[in-house]
């Protein structure tokens, strides 16, 4: 039943989109269409997925592939727990294009935008299906593919198609590493079937040979720290939703694919989980650090995603420390953490990112420091922002808390062991909390330069509140933080659900609400709430309206609202403390003689991975490659030439050369 | 039967080197004609071949090779009024010797081969290695595009050869396919042949670069 429901839902999004390619370029029909479609797709997912993380029974069904083996897909707890941010964002996304881009404002790009949308969901939604590599691999290119034609929506513009070939080329490249994944799978187990390895079945070479393959193939996803290039540039000029998407959800396909496949292999020795969860402190603390350095709103969103996948990656180093130390409550909490955080940064993520598409379609700019001002412009998107922000920055009562003291208190338990287990806490726990506070110095720098103050340029004063289509979406997402947030007993169920068939067996009587007293933080959170309602209201109560007077402006006598404190000075001071990583530049302004012209100064953080190594060292492999441009002149004859050598030289490889030449000279 | 395959063999082989040695554009579109005759007639030798459909395909390709394909030719080089050398990049009398060449590896490389015992002691893998190689050494120093064309055709004989091997296996929709796709093709390329000569006044393909982005 849950099968069947989810493969109707994929089918309709996959098809989603067809309808409208065959409508005007203009017509809002199409869209329309798009919207229903992808909607009722969503609803029988969710129903579907709700179905696959309630019934006990693992169903897998057998599809003829002829020429892979037999395909095999199925729904257990695990792939329902990642369908419902599929789903729901697929759902909400499309919903939210109804008012962010509607086809009549767009007509150039708007039905590719709804086709590879519906086909990126269910794509998605095969990948996370599928128990055979073959299927996965083709859910997994459908997804990449369908990404791309979404990242490069608008590729009339130069710097759009420069991050869309920048995304094509690490997509790829991680494709790649996946088949070189399954082809040592098959090799090693001999079949492509995605089922788990008896301990003992393969030699730890090839063990260690698969963990880095999708370490790798599966980091470059999910963004992991040094194979992060790929993501601001692409978040950045993505569309919201599709942004929100990318962030939301794809990149959690990479940490599906890691959870799914490293709890296949047998025996992990401690080193692999020791990696993880050092890759995931460096992604998670560069992560923040280069997203406070950030001028763009939708890029800095975007460097929070690789915090916050350095989260989720921490929570998965220390289960699979827990797997190496046979340690089930470190599974538990730290697979628990991972997973809800999973949930967590694809509600609050999206929602900052669709409030942000909501703020750029008012304003026109996502920089930073020319907005200003647009809670009062703007209260919903303001309010909801803020709820993301709370929710991002881990802090009680909403939702990222919940994960995150997951994760915290999993590190914690590695203290009382001695040894190898105890570094991992050691390096852990300081990291996390420095990474959280570090996150709520940046969002108090991005809420307060974006919607407090006053407008800092002509666009935002003339910002409009968005249209209920983009705001219902965002109210669902805050929803699901709130709730998540003040009950999280609710998803502890559902947690022990998703993990039960990844815990080794015996390990039965450690559940999350066991371990974790998650009624009472869901109290708490209650509590927290109740008393900044009765503060708000007490300070309403006193009625004390707001005087508007003008602030010291060190007697200048034109003061203007450009004055204001930037997000780039509040950022300052964490910026040159992480210089040493960050680099900042600053172009400062050529001021000369008693009467200087007049005079612009401006600062950029580049990215660490993309343009300071990759780059350089792509340039400079152009340079010494020029010689090759000898060759290819564009003349047939030459190529059919180089056809002939090679053949040639092919065939000459079978003659027997040494026994012509010893008969030859022989007497 | 089988020193009769030979020795239509053996002159497909000299024919080789006769395509490399003509000079003249009409000299070398006769003799590739002849060659693709000589080799359409090549099923009716192979026993226990000869019944109705193999006649029906011996016919077909005779006279597409050896009288549809030449005329076709023919009237593109008339039409395009172009000069009636052949123009060689490289001399004749290097051609010819790297022609000798190939034949000479073609011979060498057939003996390593592990053939089937019927096709014991017959030319066809050599001759069909060296006329590909021919056709390959025709089209990367000719340079005219008619040149070109001739160059392809000696290739596809090559390669006709070789499917001779299979002949008992290859169903005849197949050799009917791939006469059906030279002709075609070859009828496109004349007729791209007057439109190059009318765009560049020439019938060089090197001029073609400068299509180049």
């Amino acid at each position: 039943m849950a099968l069947t429901l989810i493969l109707i839902a994929t089918l309709l999004a996959a098809g989603s989109g067809l309808p409208g390619v065959f409508l005007g370029r203009s017509s809002r029909w199409g869209q329309r269409v798009a919207v229903g479609l992808m909607a009722s797709g969503a609803l029988a997912g969710l129903a579907g997925a709700c179905l696959g993380l309630t019934s006990a029974q693992d169903r897998i069904v057998v599809f003829p592939w002829p020429a892979m083996g037999d395909s095999l897909i199925g729904v257990d707890a695990l792939s329902a727990f990642f369908l419902v941010p599929i789903f729901l964002m697929g759902g909400l996304g499309s919903l939210y294009s109804l008012g962010y881009w509607p086809q009549d404002q767009h007509p150039e790009n708007g039905r590719k935008l709804q086709l590879f949308w519906g086909l990126m969901v269910a794509g998605m939604a095969l990948l996370v299906l599928a128990r055979q590599a073959m299927a996965f691999l083709l859910g997994w290119e459908v997804m990449a593919l369908s990404a791309f034609f979404l990242v490069s929506t608008e590729d009339h513009r130069e710097e759009c198609r420069q991050v869309g070939w920048v995304y094509l080329v690490s997509t790829h490249l991680g494709t790649l590493t996946l088949f070189g994944l399954f082809s040592l799978w098959r090799w090693a187990t001999g079949s492509y079937a995605l089922l788990p390895l008896a301990s003992e079945a393969v030699g730890l070479g090839v063990l260690n040979g698969l963990f880095f393959l999708a370490l790798l193939g599966f980091g470059l996803k999910a963004g992991m720290m040094p194979l992060h290039f790929w993501l601001p540039g692409a978040h950045a000029n993505a569309p919201s939703q599709v942004s929100a998407m990318l962030s939301g959800v794809v990149l959690k396909m990479g940490v599906y694919g890691l959870v799914r496949f490293l709890f296949l292999l047998p025996d992990p020795p401690g080193a692999w989980g020791g990696l993880i969860l050092v890759l995931g402190a460096i992604s998670g603390l560069l992560g923040v650090v280069f997203a406070i350095g950030q001028h763009d709103l939708k890029r800095l969103l975007a460097y929070h995603s690789v915090e916050n996948i350095g989260i989720i990656l921490m929570g998965l180093g220390l289960a699979m420390l827990g797997r190496s130390a046979h340690r089930p409550e470190w599974i538990v909490l730290g697979l628990a953490g991972c997973l809800l955080h999973v949930w967590n940064h694809s509600f609050f993520k999206s929602l900052l990112f669709l409030c942000a598409g909501s703020v750029v379609q008012a304003t026109h700019t996502q920089e930073i420091d020319r907005l200003g001002g647009l809670a009062k412009r703007m209260p919903w998107t303001a309010g909801l922002f803020l709820v993301g922000a709370v929710a991002i920055c881990g802090l009680p009562p909403l939702n990222g808390f919940v994960s995150e003291l997951l994760v915290y208190l999993g590190l914690f338990r590695t203290i009382t062991v001695p040894g190898a287990g105890g570094s991992a806490a050691v390096i852990g726990a300081p990291v996390l909390a420095m990474i959280g506070a570090l996150a709520v110095a940046c969002f108090v720098k991005v809420y307060g330069a974006v919607f407090l103050g006053t407008p800092r340029d002509h666009d935002p004063a003339q910002a409009h509140e968005a249209p209920l289509s983009m705001r219902a979406p965002m109210l669902v997402l805050a929803a699901c933080c709130a709730l998540i947030g003040l009950a999280p007993g609710l998803v502890a169920p559902v947690l022990d659900r998703a993990m039960a068939g990844l815990l080794p067996p015996g390990s039965a009587p450690f559940s999350v609400a066991s371990l974790v007293p998650l009624d009472t933080v869901g109290a708490m959170s209650l509590a927290l709430v109740a008393f900044a309602g009765v503060l708000a209201l007490a300070f309403t109560a006193r009625g004390r309206a707001a005087r508007r007077v003008g602030t010291w402006d060190c007697g200048y006598a034109l003061p203007t609202s450009r004055m204001q404190y930037t997000a780039a000075s509040f950022a300052q001071i964490i910026v040159t403390m992480f210089a040493w990583v960050l680099r900042p530049r600053v172009h400062p302004p050529g001021i000369e003689g008693p009467f200087p012209r007049a005079a612009g100064m401006h600062s950029h953080v580049d990215d660490l991975v993309l343009d300071r190594v990759l780059a350089p060292v792509g340039r400079c492999v152009a340079r010494w490659c020029d010689w090759i441009h000898q060759l290819q002149q564009g003349l047939t004859q030459h190529y059919v030439l180089y056809i002939l050598i090679a053949v040639v030289l092919m065939l000459s490889t079978l003659l027997p050369i040494d026994g012509f030449l010893s008969r030859l000279f022989a007497r | 039967m089988t020193s009769l395959l030979n020795a239509i063999l053996v002159i497909v082989l000299v024919m080789n080197l006769f395509a490399l040695a003509a000079s003249r554009i009409r000299a070398l579109i006769r003799i590739v004609a002849v060659q693709g005759a000589l080799l359409g007639a090549i099923p009716l030798l192979v026993p226990q071949h000869v019944a109705l459909p193999a006649v029906l395909m011996v016919v077909a390709a005779v006279a597409i090779k050896g009288v549809v394909i030449p005329l076709i030719m023919m009237r593109a080089l008339r039409d395009a009024q172009i000069k009636r050398e052949v123009g060689p990049l490289i001399g004749r009398l290097p051609s010819v010797i790297l022609g000798a060449a190939a034949i000479l590896f073609a011979v060498l490389f057939a003996d390593q081969l592990p053939l089937a015992d019927q096709h014991e002691g017959v030319l066809l893998v050599p001759a069909s290695i060296a006329t590909v190689l021919v056709g390959f050494i025709l089209l990367t120093t000719r340079v005219k595009a008619i040149t070109q064309i001739v160059g392809y055709l000696v290739l596809e004989n090559g390669i006709y050869i070789f499917g001779t091997l299979l002949i008992e296996a290859l169903p005849l929709v197949v050799e009917l396919g791939v006469l059906l796709d030279l002709f075609v093709g070859i009828f496109v390329i004349c007729i791209i042949v007057n439109h190059i000569n009318q765009a560049f006044s020439s019938l060089d393909t090197r001029q073609l670069v400068s299509l180049k982005e």
